[in-house]
């Protein structure tokens, strides 16, 4: 009776094409708003993440997120040194200096100073030149993006010159370092040249980043630095959550983005699961036929549920591939790069998509049951 | 087991069935006296909303009767679990409906088939049947044309070949010549004739063609829920009410 079920469902090819893009829309726009929405959370976290080498990040206590720094003592750095279980650990600094370039644009930019000795804390990729280079004096790596932004319409070549806080900086190399929370151009120097770039302050260490030995975890590092030095000490994945959650508790996003993919949902919902049921309820004198002529009850609910499921996983299917196309075309996008359809969206979306279809059908299903028999002769 | 033609398929006695309770309680058959042959047409015919479907409902366990004694082949209704009527349909009734109900996504073959899809017999096996049956009815060239692409009496082969197909002892028709102009009518009812009666089967037709009622060998009259005179034919085809 599959047969006849998958028959039945595919046969009116409006209909069946209609319930397959409902769910295969609501996929869509379910898969495509979490995404977003989590990439751009997960962009408040880019430069910690961008961190592959250290495992552990040291702050000032009342430090919540990336963008919100206390400085740190400079004898901070040897404490933390001291703890038992630390690897090595190194200075890192943040700040967010004018950088302008010879024709006037400029643009207020992420300036990370990687510690003089180890260069530690640097992404991974360049794209042009290389992280030795910063060894040269009054040198920096600018990513990718803000290279566009700040140098519109050029080629990418290295040798340029900017000017940051009366200094003249060297681009020495282009990385592909992950796109910020804000679009600014995400710059790294060594410490030395980081803290004159910006204007000396009495103090300037930013972080402290550290790397467990082997046989210390990441979370038991983090333990040991905070319970010896006052400090806040916060793993890599740790303090990601912090950052999120630092901005889905303090700013709109999560408000907006909770309404679209919301309304997402219902219309979605709405479309897909009323589409469904209507497509029951047409062919009620169909499945009354079938019920006189003898086909039982559960036998009609598991063809209902086949045709459900057949339509909500194709409708599926078509959905994430439509994102993933979607996606596939922004990731180099300057604007949107790094964004991704995330499995974890996706599964929610499957979860949601197939709870609708669930639903549908018990809705169908539970008139189905209740059709008499004795209609087919009326 | 081949039934002796002439004996009863079915048997009804002091049959009711209501509708509803108290004030709003219709009575839609009060005391059937009824009776059909194996190997006969029977014809039951009677003026709108006079109970005709109401009673083959009964008669196929369609519907539950509210008093009175049933017995379809041999077998007491009442007897039955649910689960049990709907395999006694799905083996001994066949079904032939006005609208044809037919499954519009199939094709004449694929609709014909579906008895014995639905018990169980593989698809390739019920197909080659359905072709079979078909050709048998005429349309050996339209056995995989869509409901929406044959004529009405083409149609009606098709629902006459679904009802036939597994070999049932009961074929219920309802209707089976009220859409159709005289002519494919008559062709129907001469399929009917031809291939539906059978020593070990009994056909009711529920009629208001009165075109038709030569076909019948039994005639069972109906008004308000009542039978009111059964007329028997010497020489079926010949009968005229």
């Amino acid at each position: 009776m599959n047969f006849v079920a998958l028959r039945m469902l595919t046969g009116d090819r409006a209909k069946y094409f209609g319930l397959v893009f409902a769910i295969a829309f609501c996929t869509f726009l379910l898969e495509n708003q979490t995404s977003i929405f989590a990439n751009i959370l997960r962009r408040t976290a880019s430069q910690i993440l961008d961190v592959t080498d250290a495992e552990v990040w040291v702050m000032d206590p009342q430090t919540e997120y990336w963008d919100q720094t206390k400085a740190l003592k400079d004898t901070d750095l040897t404490r933390v040194r001291g703890v038992p279980g630390v690897a090595w650990a190194v200075r890192l600094f943040k700040g967010n200096p004018v950088a302008k370039t010879l024709n006037g644009k400029f643009a207020v930019s992420l300036l990370i100073g990687l510690d003089d000795a180890t260069l530690s804390g640097a992404p991974r990729k360049m794209l042009l030149g290389s992280w030795q280079r910063l060894r040269e004096p009054d040198s920096v790596v600018i990513d990718q993006a803000g290279y566009v932004l700040l140098f519109p319409g050029e080629p990418l070549e290295l040798g340029r010159t900017l000017e940051m806080n009366d200094h003249r900086v060297t681009l020495v190399g282009i990385s592909d370092a992950s796109a910020p929370f804000l679009s600014v151009p995400v710059m790294h120097t060594r410490y030395s040249e980081a803290v004159n770039f910006l204007g000396r302050e009495r103090t300037q260490l930013s972080f402290i980043i550290a790397r467990p030995l082997p046989g210390t975890s990441p979370e038991q590092l983090a333990a040991n630095i905070a319970g010896a030095t006052a400090l806040r000490a916060r793993t890599t994945q740790q303090f990601m959550w912090d950052c999120i959650r630092y901005y889905l508790k303090n700013t709109g996003i999560p408000v907006n983005f909770g309404i679209t993919i919301l309304v997402a949902l219902l219309v979605g919902t709405v479309v897909a699961g009323q589409t469904f049921y209507l497509f029951t309820v047409e062919n009620l004198k169909q499945f009354g036929t079938l019920k006189a002529m003898g086909v039982t009850n559960p036998r009609l609910v598991g063809m209902i549920l086949l045709q459900a499921l057949s339509v909500a996983a194709l409708g599926f299917a078509i959905g994430t591939g439509m994102t993933a196309t979607f996606f596939e075309i922004t990731l180099r996008q300057l604007a949107t790069r790094g964004m991704v359809l995330m499995w974890e969206c996706a599964a929610i979306t499957a979860a949601c998509i197939f709870f609708v279809a669930a639903v549908a059908s018990i809705l169908s299903i539970r008139r189905v049951l209740v059709l008499e028999p004795a209609e087919v002769f009326r | 087991m081949i039934a002796a033609t002439g004996t009863f398929a079915v048997s009804c006695s002091g049959v009711h069935k209501d509708f509803g309770q108290g004030e709003t309680r219709v009575q839609a058959l009060r005391g059937i006296e009824f009776g059909a042959r194996f190997g006969e047409l029977t014809f039951l015919v009677g003026p709108s909303g006079c109970g005709k479907t109401t009673l083959i409902s009964v008669i196929a366990g369609l519907l539950d009767r509210t008093s009175g004694d049933l017995s379809v082949l041999g077998v007491d209704m009442d007897g039955l679990t649910p689960g049990e009527r709907v395999l006694f349909r799905r083996e001994k009734v066949g079904f032939l409906f006005q609208q044809y109900n037919l499954l519009p996504a199939f094709t004449a073959a694929e609709n014909a088939s579906v008895p014995l899809l639905i018990a169980g017999i593989a698809r390739k096996e019920a197909l080659d049947r359905a072709r079979s049956l078909l050709s048998t009815l005429g349309l050996s060239q339209r056995t995989e044309a869509l409901p929406s692409q044959l004529s009405g009496g083409q149609q009606q082969r098709v629902a006459l070949a679904r009802a036939l197909i597994h070999e049932p002892k009961l074929v219920i028709c309802d209707e089976p010549t009220a859409a159709l102009d005289h002519k494919s009518g008559e062709s129907v009812m001469e399929l009917l004739a031809g291939n539906a009666v059978h020593p070990d089967r009994a056909v009711i037709v529920v009629t208001h063609d009165s075109r038709v009622f030569h076909y019948a060998q039994s005639i069972a009259h109906m008004d308000d829920g009542r039978i009111a005179e059964i007329t028997r034919a010497q020489h079926p085809r010949e009968a005229r009410v």
